[in-house]
């Protein structure tokens, strides 16, 4: 690395001036002349059948400029909200997708959902306006728990069983020939606990109509601006995409909450071009609990067939996947092609079967949230595994060391439909147990039992396919879009580098990793380099961040064109110096003619490019490009994280004592940008084992829809996290990198209750393992 | 927030009559309750009346056996006063520091949060909570959820605190709240024990089999024998009323043995 501040080099992060200083621009700082406000009116109740919406006593209230509700968008031809992936039933039938428009019509069925938008001169106004808008309602039973929800009442006149999919994926005859010979089986009843968002900055929008132009500019929260316009063109009918600019600027975190395409900003934009005046909505944190869509939600039956000495011979997986009250826009693909392709994990276990019913409920809307299915694949696998090493009376270690996908079975197809390039598990594990000292559990076990204290240790060696995604595999499996990235870079004048990218950056810090590439392949300094991201009016049509593929992806579209800049770069400085071109290198910033001592800096090239003497007629002027990165495969981030806890058995606290965390995500850019995504990672994935529980009581109102109620993981319920890595680098893409963002919260949370089952000698502990929980299966065993 | 006509009187003779030519008014002290549950829409008072300028109401004073509280003292200071040591701790671990520096004990108080902590040493140490009208008994002044012994329009003026010979507060706080599930103060004075529970009822309430039994051997596990009766404690996302029952119990034990 001969550039400061390149690839690998822990350089600070450029974003964080602004951020920490309040200088950061989000959505709702960006105001607009004669702008009005908007405030939603929600449902009360869970389910309910509109009857009439009275919106005279709203209209009477001094300021309020218009009330909106679904029958009005409807009239105006405004769509309903779609979900972007088609996922097929086990009989070939499609799934259902109920009707969603933006604000309800007919029936409401969550509490928190909009039916009307109430615009006002000031946000009291609006406000006031919301509140005096007099609805009927008739209520109707409300369908909440997913146990029983395919005997319940039915939702949507669509949905027979309120029943979106009945899906399998795997070989169902072969796994259950492998149970029917197998000498031992092990299985597990487990519940992966509903989780809500809360992104620091809750959802807001900013919707402008410029009459002149015909056009709409809309600001907002979102982590892919231009799937954003792509809805609200192709499927909302509000105008032509080419009429349409989604703006995000600086957004305070998102863990998939804001790739969704929502009523809100919808009605909002619409509004904008309705009344001509521009029109702010910013999200209460109370209405980010109810509208936001939450997380995870599952109930699954998990079997593993294995030989008596530790073998895996099968997997069969039955799971229940609560899709809330509609599909959200990539709702279906989060519990099957997010989910079941990731059951094989780190092992060779030859037959996977798994089948997904997922039914709707009068809940908030569930969608991908950070990890999206693969932290529930690897909650059912390693949960799994733990409970078969502890029912053989095999080590934990040992149990997986003897199914492990070795290094030389890469590239290694498993039985449900996905390849994996490369890896090695027993490296990150090794390496973990290390860190752990897990040989010396036993005495610190001691220790803790002669303090009349429980001491558990728990493993998790999660796998997640990241870089999402292969357009050809998606577009396969039911994807509305394909999943490529688009990179362009723009040398300037001076050899400064503007790099504009589809990858939205909202917490990830790609103003900084960007320009270190950027820096390191051009060989120019990183404060020359600045990255532009989250306009649709700068970029090419792009799909934004989630599912770690800022990097694998967006990274490899800049590469791409990265080297079409040097390629030009080569031409311009072969006419310069009179050279052929493939007599032309570019090393470090320079362009040199082979067995000469001639060169020139990268900043004289781009200064010709731009000032093009004597340039040949094939000669464009001109240093900008852009590419295109399809990425051939998933990328594969792997890993050993190992909890440890002791629990006090008198009021079941559990503390952590420590935890270490060893991924793999193939090559890094910037080693302190990701240890930080790897704690913020850790600290959900604890979060959810611990602390976080979204609650609806019997009749369909959320519990937990506040921070009294809803506990958010704080610095003194983590402990210090032990973090390291391992390499081996993807095989398919130009950086060698796999990807990040999600591995923390995605092998952690196994890795905890693994650690308290172990202390308490139970089974099974339920999410969050709350001190009453905890306390509550201690006595059980205790009698 | 709805509209309302603010107030900031410099006497509590002022505060009162304002308060009686209101429609619907408010006192308003740290407003670590009221301000939020107005932001919200929670509360529509048609007059809030500011306390802060009057004269008086706050400060930190030792007389011979009590030590007295007023009531727009912060819990801040309260947490930095050598007066009583329990009492400082119980009021150092009131919700956030942000909390601690706004929050006042009148304004706890009178809100009688049935999770507050303040409450815990109201009927634990014996306390007097004096008001603009006469002297209530720490004992009667929790009547049930959010609500207490103060006539419409009353004051408190500040709390009187019986010095114990030592005492000690055990929280176990609510994991996203911080208020306590289960609070439990354990205070000596003379021969007599006194155990002081917030967070487990609908208010604060003294627990007379525990008393007894500490009466009797002050020690932890001189209350082993005690069971509780757990039918009118709270149940809620956190806690059922039988492990708040269980948690009273373990926090006892754990307050006297930082006694013994």
């Amino acid at each position: 690395m001969a550039t400061e501040n390149g690839i690998g080099a822990s350089a600070k992060r450029k974003e964080d001036a602004r951020f920490i200083t309040g200088a950061g621009r989000y959505t709702d700082d960006i105001n607009a002349n004669g702008q009005s406000y908007a405030v939603f009116a929600r449902s009360p109740h869970p389910r309910a059948r509109i009857l009439d919406i009275d919106r005279s006593s709203a209209d009477a209230i001094a300021g309020v400029v218009a009330v909106f509700t679904g029958a009005d968008l409807q009239a105006h031809g405004i769509g309903d909200l779609p979900c972007g992936w088609l996922v097929k039933s086990k009989d070939g039938s499609d799934m259902v997708q109920p009707p969603h428009p933006p604000l309800a019509i007919e029936h409401v069925n969550y509490v928190g959902e909009p039916y009307a938008i109430v615009i006002g001169e000031t946000l009291e106004a609006a406000r006031n306006g919301a509140e005096a808008l007099q609805t009927d309602f008739e209520e109707l039973p409300a369908v909440v728990d997913l146990a029983s929800a395919d005997t319940a009442d039915q939702i949507h006149e669509a949905a027979p069983n309120n029943q979106c999919y009945d899906w399998e994926l795997g070989d169902k005859a072969a796994t259950d020939q492998a149970f029917e010979k197998a000498a031992r089986t092990v299985s597990l009843d487990i519940v992966n606990n509903r989780l809500i968002p809360n992104a620091i900055e809750p959802r807001a929008a900013l919707g402008e109509y410029d009459a002149a132009a015909g056009t709409y500019t809309l600001h907002t929260t979102s982590q892919n601006p231009h799937l954003e316009r792509l809805v609200l063109a192709a499927f909302v009918n509000l105008a032509p995409e080419a009429k349409l600019r989604v703006i995000s600027p600086d957004v305070g975190g998102g863990f998939g909450s804001k790739i969704f395409v929502y009523a809100e900003e919808t009605a909002v934009i619409w509004a904008a071009g309705r009344l001509r005046r521009p029109v702010k909505w910013r999200a209460e944190r109370s209405e980010s609990f109810l509208a936001d869509a939450h997380g995870r939600d599952h109930v699954t039956h998990a079997e593993l067939a294995l030989a008596e000495d530790g073998e895996f011979l099968g997997l069969r997986v039955k799971t229940r996947a609560n899709m809330g009250a509609y599909l959200s826009t990539f709702a279906s693909s989060v519990p099957t092609y997010l989910y079941g392709t990731l059951l094989a994990g780190q092992y060779k276990t030859p037959a996977i079967y798994v089948e997904v019913l997922s039914l709707f409920t009068n809940t908030s809307p569930v969608d991908a949230y950070r990890g999206a299915g693969r932290p529930e694949a690897t909650y059912v696998v390693e949960r799994l595994v733990e409970t078969a090493a502890r029912e053989l009376n095999m080590d934990a270690a040992d149990i997986r060391r003897r199914n492990f996908i070795q290094p030389g079975d890469f590239p290694y197809e498993t039985p449900v439909a996905l390849t994996y390039d490369i890896g090695d598990y027993e490296a990150s594990l090794d390496k973990a147990l290390a860190h752990a000292d897990y040989a010396g559990f036993g005495t610190r076990k001691a220790a803790s039992e002669e303090q009349g204290k429980k001491r558990g240790i728990g493993l998790s060696c999660y796998i997640e396919a990241c870089g999402l995604a292969p357009s050809q595999v998606a577009l396969s499996l039911g994807a509305g879009v394909g999943l490529f990235e688009v990179g362009e870079v723009r040398v300037d004048v001076t050899g400064s580098v503007t790099v504009v990218t589809g990858s939205h950056s909202h917490g990830q810090s790609h103003e900084t990793t960007f320009a270190q590439i950027i820096a390191d392949k051009l060989g120019i300094p990183f404060e020359n380099v600045t990255v532009l991201h989250g306009d649709t009016g700068r970029s090419d049509y792009a799909l934004g961040t989630y599912g770690s593929r800022s990097l694998a992806v967006g990274g490899s579209a800049i590469v791409k064109a990265t080297d079409k800049i040097i390629a030009k770069g080569k031409k311009i400085a072969a006419h310069m110096l009179e050279a052929s071109e493939d007599q032309v290198t570019f090393d470090e910033g320079s362009f040199k003619v082979a067995d000469s001592n001639q060169s020139l800096t990268f900043g004289e090239v781009a200064f010709s490019a731009y000032v093009p003497a004597n340039y040949p007629p094939d000669l464009e002027p001109g240093l900008s490009e852009k590419a295109f990165y399809d990425p051939p495969n998933f990328t594969y981030p792997a890993g050993a994280h190992i909890c440890e806890v002791e629990i006090d058995p008198e009021t079941g606290v559990v503390h952590i004592e420590q935890f270490v965390a060893v991924d793999d995500f193939g090559h890094i850019v910037n080693p302190m940008i990701v240890e930080g995504q790897v704690h913020g990672g850790l600290a959900q994935g604890i979060g959810q084992a611990l602390l976080e529980h979204g609650v609806y009581d019997e009749t369909g109102q959320l519990l937990s829809g506040s921070y009294m109620d809803y506990t958010m993981p704080r610095a003194d319920d983590l402990p210090s996290f032990a973090v390291d890595t391992t390499t081996t680098p993807c095989t398919h893409n130009p950086l060698g990198v796999k990807g990040c963002g999600e591995a923390g919260a995605i092998g952690s949370t196994p890795a905890v209750i693994n650690a308290i089952t172990d202390a308490l000698g139970v089974k099974e502990v339920s999410m969050p393992a709350t001190p009453e929980t905890v306390w509550r299966a201690l006595r059980a065993v205790q009698g | 927030m709805y509209a309302f006509d603010y107030h900031r009187p410099t006497s509590l003779a002022a505060a009162a009559e304002l308060m009686t030519n209101a429609e619907d008014g408010v006192y308003l002290a740290g407003g670590m309750t009221l301000i939020p549950t107005l932001k919200q829409r929670l509360a529509a008072p048609s007059d809030v009346i500011d306390l802060a300028s009057v004269d008086g109401l706050s400060g930190i004073v030792r007389n011979d056996d009590t030590v007295t509280v007023g009531a727009l003292t912060r819990h801040a200071d309260v947490a930095n006063s050598d007066a009583i040591p329990a009492l400082a701790e119980l009021a150092g671990n009131i919700g956030d520091a942000h909390v601690r520096n706004r929050g006042t004990i009148g304004g706890s108080v009178a809100n009688a949060d049935p999770a507050a902590d303040y409450p815990a040493a109201i009927v634990a140490l014996d306390a007097t909570v004096r008001t603009n009208q006469r002297a209530i008994a720490g004992g009667d002044f929790f009547t049930g959820l959010f609500e207490t012994a103060l006539a419409e329009g009353e004051i408190v003026e500040a709390v009187d605190f019986r010095v114990p010979d030592s005492a000690a507060y055990e929280k176990f706080p609510n994991p996203a709240s911080r208020y306590a599930v289960v609070g439990v103060m354990v205070a000596r004075c003379n021969d007599a024990v006194c155990v002081g529970v917030t967070g487990a009822g609908a208010s604060a309430f003294r627990v007379s089999a525990l008393e007894e039994a500490l009466s009797a051997d002050f020690s932890p596990n001189a209350i082993d024998g005690v069971t509780l009766d757990d039918a009118d404690f709270n149940t809620d996302l956190h806690a059922s009323a039988e492990y708040r029952a269980h948690l009273v119990g373990v926090l006892t034990k754990r307050a006297v043995a930082r006694l013994v």
